[in-house]
């Protein structure tokens, strides 16, 4: 792991990225020092363009664009970080004891799996967060519920190539318990890939945010970017500044979520490592 | 024969899926706020108790679970999905009519994009680590963050409202009432802009996986002998090695197929495009659950045929798989 992250300080595409999100990170943190009142607020004249009073313009409400991208950025970050963390945990349980177990349980698990990864994952998100109707939970629900197939392939395929070795023989031949093999042995072991595919879930998890939200299926009394693009829809003709803020916004958060899980990819991932 | 029984095969494994969804669509509808009755006597605009009552009894929801279970598959396997009091017409005819739009700009956008993306990934592989494989890494990198909806209104902007070049919505320009050739000319106008915000993701996905799965190529046995009996290079690159680096590449678009879909309904509410997804999108403002439901089920299967034909291609291209 120490070795890892030395390779990772070493490729500069994913410090680069790690710079960014930093800078993200900042920015949702000081949001409410430089916006006091708020990304709902009516900050001025509607659809103005980009000033120096307001260096990202104002949309048809006469709402501060840069307040909007500021709180956009905390709530981008805490869905695309919760729906992966929440997505991670329950793959990793499938994937675990499907892994583990083997047999008959093993085939339903993957089946199931297989499944939630063929059916369109857009449309079963829109209609979880349409049935729970919107709000910040039924956002991380419903993109955590089409999130997890992945690492539950992962960690069932780590687990069973784990299963054979001799270090995992020899502490079931000492009576070590099932859980104890898969919490002390096999689960640190495919830690690092863990990590490395799931920092790659946060982006698509709020890929698939922004997405929804654009539809309309936010929590309409929180800003997002999604939320932003969609209400400067309507005033793309004559202010095409309301939309293009907050895309690039998203491009560079996720190009940058990107980068990093590459560089953690490359960097915990031994079999990678070679190329 | 045997390639045809391994077909058959494939197909009776996809039947699963098809029910699957059916059941998880049954208890979807059952996840919501009160019962269906009430979902569906709200959308219908009518709700009164007695309305409520004789919904209830005319969709036999007051029968056992088992019992509407059954029902419902039985239904669904005849396309029956409901009406859309939204809409007045039953959910399937209302499906069917938007279908043809939603596949073609999913054949286009899929098209362009694997056709590219390999060629991209190709001439990445070749040229590696010159500046030309950099900037096709870098623009992948960056397409592959692009999030469609928002790279389709900044096009709108540039080749629509600025330069005027492609019209702005919509599937053709009825006004003109354009016969013949001209007709194809003015949808494939239409459909420029919305299969390039759908595709380039895809384009950005499948150029990465062919220049990786170029590069893992390179060192194979094979390609060490070819070049030992003094074939050129480029024979090797076309004759060899494209035809197995291309076969992760359409697993992959096998893989991807389901989330096609989910971007074409974002893509075509951005273009007003006459599809599923913006009939999804206004079953979804209106919220008539049933259609949306109907909508799921219908690009499920979608889904599985895609899977089908990738399949089918597979097998065309490596004859190995015959298992």
């Amino acid at each position: 792991m120490r070795a890892g992250l030395r390779r990772f300080a070493r490729n500069r595409m994913a410090l680069a990225g790690s710079v960014v999100i930093f800078c993200v990170f900042l920015l949702t943190v000081t949001a409410p020092f430089l916006f006091p009142q708020g990304a709902f607020n009516l900050a001025g004249q509607p659809l103005q363009p980009p000033s120096l009073r307001f260096p990202l313009g104002t949309d048809a409400l006469g709402r501060d664009v840069a307040a909007g991208v500021a709180e956009g950025a905390r709530t981008s970050l805490l869905i695309g970080i919760s729906a992966a963390l929440s997505a991670v945990l329950f793959g990793a349980a499938v994937g675990g004891i499907a892994g583990y177990y083997r047999g008959p349980i093993d085939l339903l698990l993957m089946r199931l799996t297989e499944f939630f990864q063929t059916i369109p994952a857009f449309l079963l998100a829109m209609l979880l967060v349409v049935i729970l109707s919107p709000s910040l939970l039924s956002v991380i629900i419903a993109i955590a519920a089409v999130s997890w197939p992945g690492i539950a392939r992962l960690v069932r395929g780590e687990f069973v190539a784990l299963g054979g070795r001799e270090f995992i023989l020899a502490s079931a031949g000492l009576g070590a318990s099932g859980p104890r093999i898969i919490f002390r042995h096999l689960l640190p072991n495919c830690l690092s890939s863990i990590i490395a595919v799931g920092s790659l879930l946060v982006a698509t998890a709020i890929l698939l945010e922004t997405g929804l939200a654009f539809l309309g299926l936010g929590d309409p009394n929180i800003m997002s970017w999604g939320l932003q693009i969609s209400a400067g829809r309507v005033s793309l003709r004559s202010a095409w500044w309301v939309c293009t803020f907050p895309g690039i916004a998203i491009l560079l958060t996720v190009l940058s979520i990107n980068l990093i899980g590459d560089g953690l990819n490359e960097a915990l991932n031994p079999r990678l490592r070679k190329r | 024969m045997r390639r045809w029984r391994y077909f058959g095969y494939r197909l009776l494994l996809a039947l699963p899926v098809v029910f699957g969804i059916l059941i998880l669509n049954f208890f979807l509808i059952r996840l919501a706020p009160g019962d269906a009755a009430s979902v569906l006597a709200g959308e219908s605009g009518a709700a009164t108790p007695e309305y409520t009552e004789l919904l209830r009894t005319k969709f036999g929801l007051d029968r056992p679970l088992p019992e509407q279970f059954v029902a419902y598959i039985l239904a669904a396997l005849r396309f029956d999905l409901g009406f859309s009091f939204r809409n007045d017409a039953p959910v399937s005819e209302l499906i069917f009519a938007r279908l043809g739009p939603t596949v073609l700009l999913m054949i286009t956008a899929f098209t362009l994009a694997l056709s590219i993306g390999t060629l991209l990934g190709l001439l990445a592989a070749v040229a590696r680590n010159t500046w030309r494989d950099a900037v096709i890494s870098v623009a992948t990198l960056v397409c592959y963050a692009t999030p469609g909806f928002w790279l389709g209104l900044m096009l709108i902007v540039i080749f629509s409202l600025h330069l005027g070049w492609f019209p702005t919505s919509g599937f053709e320009n009825i006004a003109e009432g354009y016969e013949g050739w001209e007709r194809v000319v003015d949808v494939a106008r239409h459909l420029a802009m919305p299969a390039m915000a759908l595709g380039l993701f895809y384009l950005a996905l499948y150029t990465r996986v062919m220049r990786a799965s170029m590069l893992e190529q390179t060192g194979m046995d094979y390609v060490v002998t070819a070049r030992a009996k003094g074939q050129s290079e480029r024979r090797i690159m076309f004759g060899h090695m494209l035809r197995n680096a291309f076969l992760p590449v359409l697993t992959m678009a096998g893989v991807q197929a389901g989330n096609l879909i989910g971007g074409s309904v974002v893509i075509e509410t951005v273009f007003g495009w006459p599809g599923i997804g913006t009939l999804a999108f206004n079953a979804l403002q209106s919220r008539d659950l049933n259609l949306l439901l109907g909508i799921f089920f219908i690009s499920a299967c979608l889904v599985v045929i895609i899977n089908l034909i990738v399949e089918i291609l597979t097998v065309f291209l490596d004859p190995r798989i015959q298992a």
